[in-house]
């Protein structure tokens, strides 16, 4: 990671040395101050993507942090005189604080209505600002110390300047990426719930993106206060501010740093161009030129420029990922035996769960003792998914208890419930598909670690321990359903539980390739874990299971061990109807 | 008058107003709530959809001779109506060759279900429409002016000699062509073939598809009427409502409040989530400056989809 982090440092200065060359080799002020606004929207796509690229909340709404942070400086300076050098940081804070404060309500709100509640704020703020009698406000000309007041008559000290605001933003975002900080955003992006079981706090996590979002937005949108000299509500507050954060991004590349430079570097000199060539003519041609590169980017490559060519490269370069994962790797083990002589981990007392009319889970008790496998297994619609997301937080039970070593669970986030020591995989393999098969299992292993040194640690244990070494560097998008099974065990181990609940991992696997898991299952309990699964063929799990909890219409209708609970009759009617049990 | 009189003249022409306006949006609503309501499609370039319905109203009516063959009273209703035909055809095209290329099947288990290169798409189109709009049709505002949009009906007095409510022509007329259109939009789904094929379609495409029914298409013909339904209210909308090709952005909101407000996959409960926000918007005029009109709406938005995203009418359950 950090020699990655030097090596963009270093692609960053090269670059901002060539900008500055060709700020000097401008011919007049009008390519100086292009060269200006490249890198404004340049900084508000960073801004943009810090958010919604990285934590997948796409935000229509970013003229929100901009307007304020223009109309920060520029009402400042008007009425207590203050200078922009200190203006554009309190800009920053505005936005900032802004981020927390729309956050607040809006993180409550997932995928289009995120997007639509977003769009709402910048344009009440526009009507508000109007509203108010702020139609134009100019920036006063100060002909005393025009450099104390960030006024410069050489347009190329504007440009100079926002490269070095630039380089902030870069800096910053590098940080957030290859910490655990960008981590967690990018697990927020691929699967929030999956994020939150993994335990990462994800509430948390998007307020810091969103007010380092705001902050950068802000600081931007007073840095343009400054250079536009007067400020509008619509041309701050507009609905093509947001658009163009948005969509220098896309077109660059989301979810990278280099992303809005690129998709800034070429889309501004174009519109702008354009713009002044055929202007008279054809007056609307920059939101054209906007609108074709957005709809073409989005059909032709939806993640925008950097990764296309990243992938040409890649596939080009071939497949130098390693040799995929194989059935026989895993070595078996023999015979288990039952012993559910353990302390009690987990306790369930008289938990119930009804969705309207239907009751979903109804007063099930059972404990989990220490070092044990229980298997909860149950026709389909039983309940059991709906009871592992009782006992882990990510729905509230209507009553009863959840014991976790004594203490009562219920009501905990399901990040909090993983950091007291319950790790979980879901029903539907959810692996972090861009990133590689380490960072998706460092994503969950920072839950149980101080730093990144140790969260790599138990990350490589963890990817060990299910068979994974030597497919460290792959990406997750390409891996088999298996290898995303075992990545998703990994991650759950990568946090240290001592409690593990695996729902349907079976699911969708040839027969020796269930084998292979039991295999790894089995090796997971040998290493000191105990393991509730969730199974609803019951063959594989009398192989795996010490004890079996059967459900049924969401009561609990036996429990015992898993050759006296296949001759229950009451199980075998619940699996075959009640013909087949009365033959039993 | 006292004081009591103007207090109760106004709440009654606002209601009046409201009740009016309402009508309107809940057909722009509707328009939508096909869309988004049962396709789920985020459609951001509804509103521009809505601006090229009016100008098609605007040319229509001045251009191709209605004018002078239908008059200045029946004509205008009979070019907005004409206009949905004209969209229906773009809905069609545009949902078949760009939005059905990151929506349905194609993109099932892609980052969102696609979902935000949909909102991207459309917010991509919604540029091109509106400046592209302002290269075609110029930003000087036009408006369908028309005997009836500067006379009313008086309606009262209520209250002694006082408290009489104006209604303005264009509008009442504006929102009977609204109810009817509503109306036979409902029969249309509910009851012909291609209508039920339609909800089929949108209920679960999979089973519909097995069903032999032709789903790609039936999405491309939900998204023509849902355009060619905001169409038609727009052009109505543009015989008292002066317009340019920036309009949409305006009633984008609008819309977007009406159909979260009446939940979603209901025609009929889109009209009256449009029909509340008329009323919230006329009505705020009451206790807020008239610039704020708009706020208010925005206001209600984001109370409906913090307390009840699900829509007043609407049920929705989330799984993990």
């Amino acid at each position: 990671m950090g020699g990655s982090f030097t090596k963009s440092l270093g692609a960053f200065a090269l670059f901002a040395a060539a900008y500055v060359a060709l700020v000097f080799l401008a011919p007049d002020e009008y390519y100086q101050l292009m060269l200006t606004l490249v890198l404004v929207w340049a900084i508000m796509g960073i801004s943009w993507n810090t958010l919604s690229g990285y934590s997948g909340l796409i935000s229509f709404g970013h003229a929100s942090f901009f307007g304020l942070g223009a109309y920060t400086v520029v009402l400042l300076q008007v009425y207590y005189g203050l200078t922009p050098w200190l203006g554009i940081p309190l800009a920053g804070f505005v936005g900032a604080l802004a981020g927390v404060v729309i956050g607040l309500p809006t993180f409550r709100l997932r995928g289009h209505y995120f997007a639509l509640a977003m769009l709402a704020y910048p344009l009440a703020l526009l009507y508000i600002f109007e509203w108010l009698g702020f139609q134009e406000v100019a920036i006063p000309m100060e002909r005393e110390n025009p450099a104390a007041y960030l006024q410069f008559s050489d347009m190329r000290a504007y440009a100079l300047i926002a490269l070095a605001l630039l380089a902030c933003a870069f800096v910053a975002v590098r940080l957030i990426e290859s910490s655990r900080f960008g981590m967690s955003l990018l697990a927020i992006k691929q699967n929030e719930l999956a994020a939150e079981g993994a335990g990462i706090h994800t509430r948390k996590w998007k307020f810091y993106a969103i007010a380092a979002s705001g902050a950068i937005a802000g600081v931007i949108g007073g840095f343009y206060a400054v250079i536009l000299l007067v400020v509008t509500p619509p041309t701050v507050f507009g609905m093509l501010t947001s658009a163009q954060a948005l969509i220098v991004t896309l077109f660059g590349g989301i979810g990278t740093v280099w992303g809005p430079i690129i998709g800034a570097s070429i889309l501004i000199p174009l519109a702008e161009t354009l713009h002044a060539e055929l202007g008279n003519v054809l007056p609307g041609i920059q939101g054209v030129v906007f609108g074709v590169a957005i709809v073409g980017v989005i059909l032709i490559a939806p993640e925008g420029l950097f990764w296309k060519v990243r992938d040409l490269l890649y596939r080009r370069r071939g497949a130098d990922a390693g040799p995929a994962y194989t059935v026989s790797d895993v070595p078996l083990i023999g015979e288990r035996r039952h012993d559910l002589s353990g302390r009690t981990m987990l306790e369930v007392k008289g938990i119930s769960k009804a969705f309207g009319g239907v009751q979903a889970v109804d007063d099930v008790s059972f404990t989990v003792p220490e070092g044990s496998i229980i298997g909860i297994i149950g026709p389909n619609g039983a309940g059991k998914t709906t009871l592992f997301n009782l006992l882990n937080g990510f729905q509230k039970p209507d009553k009863g208890e959840v014991l976790f070593e004594g203490e009562n669970i219920v009501g905990l986030r399901p990040s909090a419930v993983c950091q007291r020591g319950i790790g979980r995989t879901f029903q539907v393999a959810r692996p972090f598909t861009r990133l590689s098969v380490l960072n998706n299992v460092l994503v969950g292993a920072y839950v149980a670690s101080a730093d990144d040194d140790t969260a790599l640690k138990h990350a490589r244990e963890a990817i060990a321990l299910v068979g994974l070494e030597g497919h460290e560097d792959r990406i997750a998008g390409g891996l088999t359903n298996i290898e995303q099974r075992l990545l998703e065990l990994a991650r759950a181990l990568a946090g240290q539980p001592r409690l593990l609940f695996l729902d349907e991992i079976l699911a969708g696997l040839g027969s020796s390739e269930v084998n292979a898991m039991i295999a790894v299952i089995l090796r997971v309990s040998e290493a000191g874990k105990t393991i509730l699964i969730i199974e609803h063929t019951m063959h594989a799990m009398l192989k795996l299971a010490d004890q079996f909890v059967v459900l049924d219409h969401g009561s609990r209708v036996a429990v015992g061990k898993p050759s006296e609970v296949v001759r229950d009759p009451t199980v075998i009617e619940a699996y075959l109807g009640k013909k087949w049990a009365n033959r039993a | 008058m006292t004081e009591n009189m103007i207090l109760a003249e106004n709440i009654l022409q606002a209601l009046a107003a409201g009740l009016l306006v309402g009508c309107l949006y809940g057909l722009m609503c509707t328009g939508l709530g096909m869309i988004f309501g049962i396709m789920r499609v985020i459609n951001f370039a509804q509103g521009d959809l809505m601006m090229l319905g009016m100008y098609s109203t605007w040319y229509l009516f001045t251009g191709f001779g209605i004018l002078a063959f239908m008059g200045a009273i029946i004509g205008p209703i009979v070019a907005a109506i004409l206009a949905g035909p004209i969209l229906f055809v773009i809905g069609y095209y545009m949902h078949k060759f760009l939005v059905a290329q990151v929506t349905g099947i194609r993109v099932a288990g892609s980052e969102g279900e696609g979902h935000y290169a949909q909102l991207i798409l459309t917010l991509g189109i919604a540029l091109i429409l509106q400046n592209g709009g302002l290269i075609v049709f110029g930003s000087e505002p036009v408006s369908i002016r028309t005997p009836l949009s500067s006379s009313a009906v008086i309606l009262g007095p209520f209250w002694g000699d006082f408290v009489e409510v104006f209604v303005n022509k264009a509008r009442l007329v504006g929102a009977g062509v609204s109810i009817a259109v509503v109306i036979v939009l409902f029969l249309f789904v509910t009851r012909t073939r291609i209508g039920k094929a339609l909800q089929a379609a949108a209920d679960n495409s999979e089973a519909a598809l097995y069903m032999g029914i032709d789903v790609d298409r039936a999405y491309h013909i939900a998204f023509g009427i849902g355009t060619a339904v905001t169409a038609i209210a727009g052009g109505l909308v543009a015989t008292y409502y002066p317009f340019q090709p920036y309009v949409g952005l305006e009633f984008v909101i609008v819309m977007y409040a009406g159909v979260v407000l009446g939940g979603f996959g209901s025609i009929i409960g889109a009209f009256w989530g449009g029909m509340i926000i008329g009323l919230v918007q006329q009505m705020s005029t009451l206790v807020l400056p008239i610039q704020l009109q708009n706020t208010a709406i925005f206001v209600v938005f984001l109370l409906v989809i913090f307390l009840r995203p699900q829509g007043l009418f609407g049920r929705n359950v989330e799984r993990v």
